[in-house]
């Protein structure tokens, strides 16, 4: 079906991480919630590099099969 | 559970999630030109993509939450619903009926019921699948807005009202795709969403091992309360206490119960007989991607427990740990409630507090540590407490539990602004594509087996599609009535549980007749069925679980047999079912004459049909052989947490 699933995974999870980091890395300041640990910033680079896995591969396989117009 | 105040990041990725499922459903809409890809995806999907919407379709909201439910009340003998309730049946789909399925061509679980028996078979299936998949999508709906009405304060109507519009737009634009892609979506939320708690919550008591020690003293605790006998590992050892009886592990099973009960007779009937999740293989590209699809999401089927059983488990360690100030949440109450419990432990009189405490637990509507109040009063008395402190003080003197907030108790107590979102959208996520995966079966099911079987044969391809998308928008509409309904009488849920098992249960035993021997006839296979049903039913009418009045929970004719559990009662009779359905169906097609030749049952039944060589594909590809590679490590599994 014409719409490689992993454009969309990977472009939202993309987005939701860099969200996060940025949460993380600028607004948050008080971690005891959070045991002490800036998750926002960790978790927020886990989904971006998640994210990013995801739209290479859709890149890969569009080169492997050109979508039908 | 109380309520949850969202920052402006929570709602910027929930309405990230809401615009990217609906941008999926418009940028498919230009493909969806025929019914067969509005209904059943025109069979051309990868089988990652479908393994993984395999597996979503199942992991519904109401599963995340009542498993990590279960893992608070039972311990890791809950994984048994994964390692023996869900891989062995997966595989055997997989590996024996996917081949039927897929290469009848049939367009749906009832459509294979007609090819293989009678259109009376095929009737009596699909109008029991359709009328459960609107109540199924319905408790869900209900669970969904009623969640977002405690937690975030929101109107239920309008709760429920714009997540179904949601669910509608993607779905009617998209069809089975759309719900097929979102589900992949999901898929991956709610990995990534709650595998953080869980990490945190994990941490938080001190690794699996503490938890471990702290659990063992969950099981001396509860054991004494309920004055059970429970060995130090009833809630870390999955097979040694149900080995030692049903008196001996909190879940009241024996092994039997467990093997024949669950892991045979409602595993299999669920996992191979069900079109919610069949349908997901059956969209597959090719035969071997539809035979793999099961496999495929047999792999993070396995590993589910530790994201849905494990935080159950961290909860209930928690509770054992003073410092860590939780308790498993009592049953939701109003605000006003609270207010009115306050104020009344603010002007109880010291001297009279037994007046002052059932005042208070009148107020509050549950059952109190009467010791806890009391003191409590007496304490504010001596020296003013505010309203904050005595409310939190409330909270903890409930004695009543609500085990299905156990999941929203810990991310509320791990998740900062953000995260939370994460989570919650992750849980949102799963209640919109439970909803989307039960319309898009109906849909189907409807109008192939019902509209296009006995309404209106022989049209055109466009008014099978045109009719599609109306029943599509019926559906949801017939959802959002079974939510209202569900939400109206308490025991509703019950009810509508008690009748799907009545109905599932014996529905295997049709199955593995029907493919793997050729005398099974259309009489016998329906009359089986009916007297499966029916036996069921009767079974639950004479029997009942220890503690249980009689009525909804059985034994309304008369109590003839007691069970230690619900739980065991529900396997006993799915175990009861089975058997009645397959020695009816076995007599009675022994008995009359089979309308179909062989030639007719050829690619329905197993000794019929050619069986499919695999030597074109990898070894490492062949279902066979990553089927057995998956039950190794199941078995691997059971034994580590033996």
């Amino acid at each position: 079906m014409g719409l490689d699933i992993r454009w969309p995974i990977g472009l939202m999870f993309t987005l939701l991480g860099v969200l996060l980091a940025i949460d993380g890395a600028v607004v948050q300041s008080d971690h005891a919630i959070s045991l002490g640990i800036n998750i926002n910033l960790i978790w927020g680079l886990v989904l971006l590099v998640f994210g990013v896995l995801m739209l290479l591969g859709a890149i890969a396989g569009g080169k492997k099969n050109p979508p039908v117009p | 559970m109380q309520a949850i105040q969202l920052q402006w990041i929570d709602y910027t990725i929930l309405i990230a999630y809401v615009a990217f499922v609906i941008g999926i459903g418009w940028t498919l809409a230009r493909y969806m030109k025929t019914s067969s890809d509005f209904l059943t995806s025109a069979r051309s999907i990868p089988t990652w993509v479908t393994g993984l919407a395999f597996i979503s379709a199942n992991l519904g909201a109401l599963e995340l939450v009542g498993m990590a439910a279960c893992g608070a009340k039972y311990g890791i003998a809950t994984a048994h619903f994964y390692w023996v309730g869900a891989i062995p049946a997966m595989i055997f789909l997989a590996v024996f009926m996917m081949p039927f399925y897929y290469g009848s061509k049939a367009r749906s679980v009832p459509e294979y019921l007609k090819m293989r028996f009678d259109e009376r078979v095929r009737a009596l299936n699909s109008v029991a699948f359709a009328v459960m998949t609107i109540f199924a999508s319905g408790v869900s709906m209900n669970a969904l807005a009623k969640l977002l009405n405690q937690l975030l304060g929101w109107n239920y109507s309008a709760a429920l009202l714009i997540c179904s519009g949601v669910v509608l737009l993607y779905v009617l634009k998209g069809g089975l795709t759309s719900a097929i892609y979102t589900e992949v979506l999901q898929f991956f939320m709610i990995v990534l969403g709650f595998a953080p708690v869980v990490y945190l919550g994990l941490k938080d008591v001190g690794g699996w091992h503490s938890m471990n020690l702290s659990l063992q003293s969950v099981a001396h605790d509860v054991g004494a309360a309920k004055g059970a006998d429970y060995a130090a590992n009833a809630w870390t050892s999955a097979w040694q206490p149900i080995l030692a009886g049903p008196a001996h592990n909190p879940m009241g099973v024996d092994w039997f119960a467990i093997v024949f009960g669950l892991g045979f007779v409602l595993s299999f009937g669920y996992w191979c007989t069900n079109f919610l999740v069949v349908q997901r293989a059956m969209a597959a590209k090719n035969m071997n991607a539809a035979r793999n699809t099961p496999l495929v999401a047999a792999v993070p089927k396995m590993f589910f427990p530790i994201l849905v059983i494990l935080p159950g488990m961290i909860a209930a360690a928690l509770t054992t740990l003073p410092s860590k100030e939780y308790r498993i949440p009592p049953p939701v109450i109003s605000q006003e409630n609270y207010a009115k419990a306050v104020s009344l432990v603010q002007t109880a009189r010291a001297d009279d507090s037994a007046a002052g405490v059932k005042a208070v637990g009148d107020a509050l509507g549950k059952k109190i540590d009467a010791g806890k109040i009391t003191a409590l009063i007496a304490a504010n008395a001596a020296n003013k407490m505010t309203d904050e402190q005595i409310k939190k003080e409330l909270y903890n003197d409930i004695t009543e539990f609500d085990y299905d907030g156990v999941i929203l108790s810990l991310v509320k107590k791990y998740c900062p602004p953000g995260l939370m979102g994460l989570a919650l959208t992750a849980l949102l996520a799963s209640f919109m594509s439970g909803m989307a995966g039960n319309v898009t079966a109906f849909n189907t099911v409807f109008t192939y087996d019902l509209y296009q079987a006995y309404f209106a044969k022989g049209k055109s391809d466009e008014h099978y599609f045109w009719m599609g998308k109306a029943i599509t928008v019926v559906g949801i509409g017939l959802s959002i009535a079974a939510a209202y309904f569900a939400s109206m009488y308490n025991n509703a849920m019950d009810i509508i549980q008690l009748v799907f098992g009545f109905v599932n249960a014996p529905l295997f035993a049709t199955f593995l007749l029907g493919m793997f021997w050729k005398r099974t006839t259309g009489t016998g296979a329906f009359l089986g069925l009916f007297g499966g049903i029916a036996g069921s039913t009767v079974f639950h009418a004479l029997t009942i679980a220890h503690g249980n009045l009689p009525g909804v929970k059985g034994g309304y004719l008369g109590v003839r047999w007691e069970f230690p559990s619900e739980m065991a009662q529900n396997f006993w009779l799915a175990a009861f079912a089975f058997t009645v359905c397959f020695t009816l169906t076995l007599v009675i097609s022994l008995a009359t004459k089979s309308q179909k030749t062989d030639a007719d049952l050829k690619g329905l039944v197993y000794s019929l049909t050619p069986k499919i060589v695999d030597n074109n594909i990898p070894f490492y590809q062949r279902p066979a052989v990553v089927g057995i590679v998956l039950l190794i490590v199941c078995v691997i599994l059971n034994f580590m947490f033996f």
